[in-house]
């Protein structure tokens, strides 16, 4: 992890990382496109667009066009990144993922900006809380949640070569650095940040580095949390996330997105069938009242003091 | 069962091609005589399918497959083929009549037609069906497909040329008038649409459901080049998908008849996706004889 003097983690909107490597992509291979919806600012792609200026396709407002667009650029060999703010780009055009990608199984990236509470004082409206129980549901498409700008550049590159649609969520809450630099993000891989033996934080994007935090905590009173990093939501780890189960015994999922359907369900959909343990699903359990990120996210417990908390209550 | 062209059957596409252009008419009116004949028998026979919608878009997609599209059914994926996107994707069976005959698939694959793991599905599978692009059936979703398949041969300097057939009830959903403005923004004059106005959607007239009318100059503010046709009509129809509209993407309104060709099934609601018995097809098998 990379720190300053004062030793508080330095942190990074990772939608600056995506934007980088997405144009490094595209230097290098010409089937690199953007489509996005007048988003061109919120997704950063402001040097992309002055770089390729006739491989951005900015359809305006319009997300269900855009998504069909991509779809049918797709069809022609193209590999379109779609890049939108998520709740519109997920909740908009669910029918045209549904069928223009994932049914038509078209290799289109789908790059959700912004997502979780990321909108934080913008209210529900433009917090994304339900992409990910949404497109869970939808079979062929590919989920990944990176944590990190390490993990976002990898899925990035990763992305670009994949079969079929794949959904990137981007993240612009800023977070620290939790994967090694140069680390490989494997797809349908979590990975073990922290051994431990006495329970299992499974975290996923933003939270990450808080269930590390947590992990500290729970340290200090003589628990060894073991934390998992699940960045690709579908498919799932079912291997690693057993393993930990049957290791540990106890498990708290947590993730910037809605309790029901989303990552936690998928973790428990796999314990319950194949290694049942006392669990807690962290996430956001309703329509957030008015904040910032880092207050809503406290708010709703999604911080190490509340990770930590759940995890004590299993641990009693 | 996975369907392989049937290379051996007739090239009723260059018999069009070859004749000359007086003669090509009469030739695909011919065509979509055994176009219509093959919907009914297979929907008479699966005892499923949207009857009415696949009798009015025959004539539009007759034209297109044999005196239109540059296509190679032994070659579904050659890069520089025309793409043609059913958005009405509920008249499957009339797309799967045509392409049959066009060489795609064979004829016999008809009789399995939405039966248990046939990939003849009720709305077309491109992973299953050669030569599909796009997995419609929900609808408003085939217009925006075109525009991105319109400007990806814009990108790659390709001549081939997008085609979408479209429903009038289908119009209603708002997908596309975000399509036709991004369209006629970028004035895609390699991308046609084509409008199967029957006048009636599911459950009524689209004028007394939710008005359509005045439909070219709704194309017309997008930015498209509009031209009316009598759908029915085969030479309007090659002449209208092949005369040059540069600049703009263009909309053929091609005013059709639903249920074409079977007198008990035009032009009545109920003939959606009725299906007729037994003494029905046959009955309906002889009007198309005449």
């Amino acid at each position: 992890m990379s720190e300053t003097v004062t030793g508080v983690a330095t942190t990074f909107d990772c939608r600056v990382a995506f934007a980088e490597e997405l144009a490094a992509m595209a230097r290098r291979d010409p089937r690199v496109l953007v489509v996005c919806n007048d988003s061109v600012n919120s997704s950063n792609l402001v040097a992309f667009a002055q770089e390729f200026p006739g491989r951005l396709i900015n359809v305006g407002i319009a997300e269900q066009d855009m998504v069909g667009v991509a779809a049918g650029l797709a069809n022609g060999g193209y590999v379109p990144f779609v890049c939108a703010a998520a709740p519109f780009l997920t909740g908009r055009a669910l029918e045209q993922i549904k069928n223009d990608l994932a049914y038509s199984y078209y290799h289109v990236v789908l790059c959700g900006m912004s997502p979780g509470l990321g909108y934080g004082p913008m209210g529900p409206t433009h917090h994304s809380i339900e992409d990910v129980a949404w497109l869970r549901a939808i079979a062929d498409l590919v989920i990944v949640v990176p944590a990190d700008p390490v993990e976002t550049r990898a899925a990035v590159q990763w992305a670009v070569d994949a079969e079929g649609p794949v959904f990137l969520r981007i993240s612009r809450f800023k977070v620290p650095q939790v994967t090694p630099e140069g680390s490989c993000f494997q797809p349908g891989k979590a990975t073990e940040l922290r051994p431990g033996r006495d329970l299992t934080i499974v975290a996923s994007g933003v939270m990450v580095s808080r269930a590390l935090a947590a992990a500290d905590l729970l340290a200090a009173e003589g628990h060894q949390a073991r934390v998992l990093c699940l960045s690709t939501i579908k498919p799932i780890d079912a291997d690693a996330l057993v393993r930990a189960a049957a290791e540990t015994r106890r498990v708290v999922t947590v993730e910037e997105s809605t309790v029901s359907g989303g990552m936690g369900s998928a973790v428990a959909e796999v314990l319950c069938q194949r290694q049942p343990v006392p669990m807690r699903i962290l996430g956001v359990p309703s329509f957030a009242p008015t904040g910032d990120t880092g207050f809503l996210l406290h708010h709703f417990g999604l911080d190490a003091p509340g990770i930590a908390r759940a995890a004590r209550e299993l641990l009693l | 069962m996975e369907l392989r062209a049937a290379s051996n059957a007739p090239n009723l596409a260059a018999e069009v091609l070859s004749a000359e252009p007086s003669r090509r008419p009469e030739i695909l009116a011919r065509i979509s005589k055994d176009v219509r004949g093959l919907i009914v028998k297979t929907i008479g026979a699966t005892r499923v399918g949207h009857i009415g919608g696949d009798l009015s878009v025959t004539d539009a997609l007759t034209t297109l497959f044999f005196g239109v599209l540059r296509v190679r059914p032994t070659d579904p994926a050659w890069e520089d083929r025309d793409r043609l996107v059913l958005s009405k994707g509920h008249s499957a069976v009339a797309l799967y009549s045509v392409m049959a005959l066009a060489r795609f698939f064979p004829i016999e694959a008809l009789e399995r037609f939405a039966q248990p793991l046939s990939p003849l599905s009720g709305h077309a599978d491109r992973r299953k069906v050669p030569g599909v692009e796009a997995n419609t059936g929900a609808l408003g979703h085939g217009l925006p497909f075109g525009v991105g398949c319109a400007i990806a041969a814009r990108l790659a300097g390709s001549r081939r040329r997008v085609f979408v057939v479209l429903g009038d009830g289908e119009l209603q959903e708002g997908s596309n008038w975000e399509a036709a403005m991004a369209a006629g923004h970028r004035g895609l004059d390699n991308l046609t649409a084509v409008v199967d106005r029957n006048g009636l959607q599911q459950g009524a007239q689209t004028e007394t459901t939710n008005r359509l009318e005045p439909l070219a100059d709704k194309w017309h503010a997008f930015g498209w080049d509009v031209v009316e046709v009598d759908g029915h009509d085969h030479g309007a129809l090659l002449e209208a998908f092949t005369a040059a509209h540069q600049g703009r993407p263009r909309c053929i309104i091609a005013h059709t008849t639903k249920g074409k060709g079977v007198s008990f099934i035009e032009d009545r609601v109920e003939w959606h996706h009725g299906v007729p018995s037994a003494a029905q097809v046959a009955q309906a098998l002889t009007e198309l004889k005449r």
